[in-house]
Formats: C-alpha cells, structure tokens, sequence
C-alpha cells in the first residue's frame, strides 16, 4: 500500500516520535548556555585590558571620578607625561635590545641544540632543560650578583642579555626539539645519499624547512624576555633599566600617578599583544609545545 | 637522474675540518648550550649551595665563614616568617591551580566545537597570557583600588559593601590568586584545548549510542582520556605559580605588604638577598625552596606515570 504525497509528512510526524521534536529544544538551549558562557569569558578576559586603555586616557581628575568611568574626554596627557616626562623612550629601547640580544643568541645556541636532541636523542640535555624551567630566577639571581658584581659588569646590556638566554633559550630548545622530530628524516637521508654533508644537509634541508618552528621560537622568546621583571631589577642599572622595572619604580612615590602607569603598562602591554594578534598560530603552537605529547 | 638532484661530480672535496666536523656534529651542535647551561646554572647551583654554608652577608667583598648548616636549622626553626611562607606558597598555588583548571576544563569544552567567530575568541584568549606580568600587576591594582577602582564600583551597583581587595590583610592574597587565574587560565584552555583536538572521537561516540548522557560520557571517556594532558598542564602551571613572584611584588612591594600578608618563599628569599643582603641564609632558603619545588614535582610526575599506565 502507498502513501499519497499529502499523508506522508502527516505520518513521519506521527511516526518519528518526540525525541526528535525535543531534542533541538534542549540543544537550543545548550547552545544557548554555551553562547552566553563565551562571551561572559571573552568579557572577563578583555573588559580589565580596556579598562586600563580607558584609564591611560583619562585626566587623573577623571579616574579618581566614578561618575567618569565610561564618560569622558579623551586625553593623551598621560602618554606625552611618560613619554617626554618620566623619559620612557630609552627604557623601550632598553627592553627591545635585551630580548633581541636574548633571542638571537638563543636561537644560534639553542637551534643546533634542538637539532642534536631530536636526531640524536640526548635525553640529558632534555632533563636539564626541564632543570633550567624548575629553578626559581632569584636562586641563580644570587650567585649571578656576587660573581657579576666582583667582575663590575652589573648595569651592562650584556649581563641582562645573558641572564635573559637563561628564560629564552629552553624555550627555544623545548620548542625547536618538538619541531625537529615531527620533520621526516628522509628528505635529510636523501640528500646525504646525494653527497651533501650531514652537516651539509642541516644546513640546507633541514633549517630552511624549519622556519615556521623557528618563527614560533623567535616570537616566544621574545615576549618571554620583554615580560621578564626579576632578572632587570636587580642586574639593571639607570642607563640599562627595562620596560618593567621602570614601570614598577612608578608606584615606589607617595602619590601613584595613575594614569601615567596605566599608560605606561599599556606601552609595554601593546607591543606583545600586537606580536601576538598578527602571529596567533604560532603563538599557540609555540606555548602548547612539548606540553600535549606524552 | 632529474635536474634537481645534486649530482656527485658537483659536490666538491670536503676540507678535513668539515669532515672532523661531520664526524662529530652530534657534541658540536650541543656543546654551546651545554656550556651555557654549566656556566650559569650548574655552577650558580653549587655557588648557591656553597653560599649557603657561609654567613654571607652585606658587602659582597666581605670575607665569608663558613657555619655549617646554621642557615639551614635558622629557617627550619624560625617559625616567624618561614613556615607561614611555605604556607602562602602552597596556598597559592594549590587554589590558583585548582580553579584554573576547572576553569580551563569547562571553557576549552565550549570552545572545542567550531563557531561562528571562533578564531577571534581564540586570538582573544591569547591577550592576557601574553600581557607583561607587571603591567597585569599594576592593571588590577587599579581595578582593585579601594576608593577609586571599577571592582568597588560594580560591588556598589550591586548594592554590596565596597571591600579592601589587595590592599586589606585578608583579601590581599586571594585576591591576588583571582589575578592569576585571570592572567593563566588561558594557558590551560589552550593546552586542553590541543589534548581534546587529539582525542579519538570513537570512544564518545560509542558511549552515546550506549546511552551515556553528556556529564556521563565527560566524566567516564573524556576526562581519562585527557588526563596526560591535564597532568601536563598541571605540571608546567604548577612550576610557574610555585615561582610568582611579578605580581606579587609589584601589588604588595617588599616583604609580600606591611604584614607580609602575600610573602611566598620567593618574596621571602628575594628579600633576604636584594633588600637584607644576607646572601649565605637566603641561599639555605633558595636550596629548600628548591628542594620543596623538586618534591612537589616529582609527585607529579608519579601521577603522570600512573595517569599514563591506566
């Protein structure tokens, strides 16, 4: 027996009972929760960050005023204070050539480095790595101080660059080893049957290959040494100061300038952020590195 | 043969430094970073070790003696600051962890099936993680102001009562935990997010058939299965905020505030060294915090293994 087009829409709604009616209801409202609940997190996430923008904004008549929070006239002031006042330019300065030094010479290091463990498996190497992650800064701070002091280099951009490889370069290696073994070695092999070196074949096959692995490296390492506060802050002096150090030294007066540091804090916040938004994938993958495998 | 390949009359006669090269990239291409690490870690370690024996103090040319474990039984039994310390770091990081993860677990849920808008939440995420510790330290130091802050401006639209945060002794170091689930629990969601990417879908699908409900099948196939994932990101957040030290200091400055209300080991031994200078027993601090970091790490680790094992 057959059904005329009209009785079977009839039917299958008869038939098809109301599990399926009422499944999208409650995945409606399933989806709905899971809606509400991103944008509750991307709110707590962003709205502090815009609040400090807002603050770098404001006279510091206004921030004092909560009647002002969201309405009031925008100012540069505070910028133009930090900038030509406090004379922020020379510690921006000061912050990008101690994490570019510390990048550099945690790639040329760290990069034959990452190699050597992956191909060769030097399982050593890898624990004191793990080792150089555990250690807290301010125990190596000591001995550092003392021997660094007795030589009369503390203040120099070589001893924050040096100290700051200690932050940049097991993440370089932690990062390029995970790389490394994920690359097939046949392109190596293949290359060393075609008379390149080993070395050769490193230097021609392989690292070309590896520059998203070394991208993801240079990137983190250099937000990780511009971030860093400890090592600066006692090994730095007035001329060498970083970006943090010379931020913290805003609270150490009787009366905060708030909008100041909040301009400030946006100064230093903004460079990394902007590293961050435009390079997102290697950023993720660079952070997740070595963490999800095994 | 092709044109790409190199053909063996091209390669030229390697010089016999390049040859012994060769012969030995393996400790050529790993030496400088072992060096380095020797030169200034291994022997800062065993500087610090040595310190520690010493009553190093003051002017760094200051010649030293040597007191044996004195440093050591000073902290052990000096109850004042140093057990209270160990207190506040375990604290810290216990409930820091703790809430990140669960935090972590359920947002990296939400965000684990594709949506519309999903690559700018996730460029999102990032913000925080990558901000300057210390600017995040002076950024919810505002916030948290107590006559002028946004939290007490929400606290009064809600019709509460406006509080202290990180200026009152009580609050201050939950607060401050509150900044640093703020600041790392998108570390968390972007490693479970990578763990729950490499799941099989296999075994939640077969569940679902069975007739597992949601909570049941992410309580009996998705958290074992992410477990080495969890642990992991337990274990790399765990070394981390054993170690806080930027917001910690920039908030409440030295000694961890007036009553040292937020003092950690690390605040602890930075002030002992760079505001005290007393370098022999803060090293006796730094070598037990040290020792305490590798114990609870090593716990870790035996659960990973476990973890692993099932």
């Amino acid at each position: 027996m057959s059904l005329t087009q009209a009785q079977r829409p009839a039917l299958q709604a008869a038939v098809v009972p109301q599990k399926m009616r009422k499944a999208p209801t409650s995945r409606r409202i399933m989806t709905g929760l899971r809606v509400l609940g991103i944008i509750a997190v991307v709110f707590v996430l962003v709205a502090p960050l815009v609040w400090m923008l807002l603050a770098s904004l404001k006279t510091s008549l206004d921030i004092t005023n909560p009647a002002r929070t969201f309405d009031f006239l925008p100012t540069l002031e505070n910028y133009n204070n930090v900038i030509n006042t406090q004379k922020f330019l020379p510690f921006i300065l000061n912050s990008f050539i101690v994490a570019a030094g510390a990048t550099t010479v945690a790639l040329l290091v760290g990069v034959p480095a990452a190699y050597a463990i992956a191909r060769f498996k030097v399982t050593n190497a890898t624990a004191f790595l793990l080792l150089a992650r555990v250690i807290p800064g301010v125990s190596l701070l000591v001995p550092w101080y003392y021997v660094f002091s007795q030589l009369g280099i503390v203040g120099s951009y070589g001893v924050l660059i040096l100290t700051h490889i200690f932050v940049t370069m097991p993440l370089v290696v932690a990062i390029l080893a995970s790389f490394f073994e994920g690359m097939p070695l046949e392109l190596e092999e293949s290359a060393q049957v075609d008379g390149l070196t080993r070395i050769g074949s490193f230097a021609r096959i392989t690292l070309p290959l590896a520059t998203p692995g070394i991208a993801t490296a240079a990137i983190l390492s250099f937000i990780f040494s511009w971030n860093n506060f400890l090592f600066a802050l006692v090994l730095s002096n007035q001329e060498t100061r970083t970006l943090p150090v010379a931020i913290s030294n805003f609270t150490a007066y009787a009366s905060v300038d708030w909008g100041g540091l909040m301009a400030a804090s946006v100064l230093i916040t903004v460079p990394v952020m902007m590293v961050a938004l435009f390079a997102q994938k290697y950023v993720v993958a660079g952070l997740t590195a070595g963490a999800t495998k095994g | 043969m092709t044109a790409t390949t190199i053909s063996p009359r091209k390669i030229k006669p390697t010089s016999p430094f390049w040859q012994w090269a060769d012969r030995h990239m393996k400790w050529l291409f790993i030496s400088p970073a072992v060096i380095f690490v020797i030169v200034l870690i291994a022997f800062p370690i065993g500087y610090t070790v040595y310190l520690s024996l010493t009553d190093a103090a003051g002017s760094i040319n200051r010649p030293k003696d040597f007191v044996g474990l004195d440093n050591y039984v000073h902290w052990l039994t000096d109850f004042e600051r140093f057990w209270p310390a160990v207190g506040r770091t375990a604290y810290f990081t216990t409930f820091a962890i703790l809430i990140e993860l669960i935090l972590g677990l359920a947002i990296a849920l939400m965000l684990r099936k594709p949506f519309k808008g999903q690559g700018f939440v996730r460029v999102l995420i990032l913000l925080p993680l990558v901000a300057t510790p210390v600017a995040v330290g002076m950024m919810w130091l505002l916030i948290f102001e107590p006559s002028i802050g946004f939290a007490n401006e929400v606290m009064r639209w809600l019709g509460l009562s406006p509080q202290g945060w990180i200026s009152s002794k009580e609050q201050a170091l939950n607060t401050l935990i509150f900044v640093d689930v703020w600041q790392w629990t998108p570390m968390m969601v972007l490693i479970l997010l990578a763990g729950l990417g490499a799941l099989p879908e296999d075994p939640d699908e077969a569940a679902r058939v069975d007739g597992a409900n949601a909570w049941q099948r992410f309580r009996h196939i998705t958290v074992p299965l992410l477990m080495p994932a969890i642990i992991a990101a337990v274990l790399l957040r765990a070394i981390d905020a054993l170690k806080t030290f930027d917001i910690l200091y920039t908030t409440k400055g030295r000694g961890g505030g007036s009553n040292n209300e937020v003092e950690t080991l690390n605040i602890l031994a930075y002030g002992e060294s760079f505001e005290y200078s007393q370098y022999g027993s803060a090293s006796a601090l730094l070598i037990l915090f040290f020792m305490l970091i590798l114990i609870v790490l090593s716990l870790l680790a035996l659960a990973r293994k476990k973890g692993n094992r099932v």
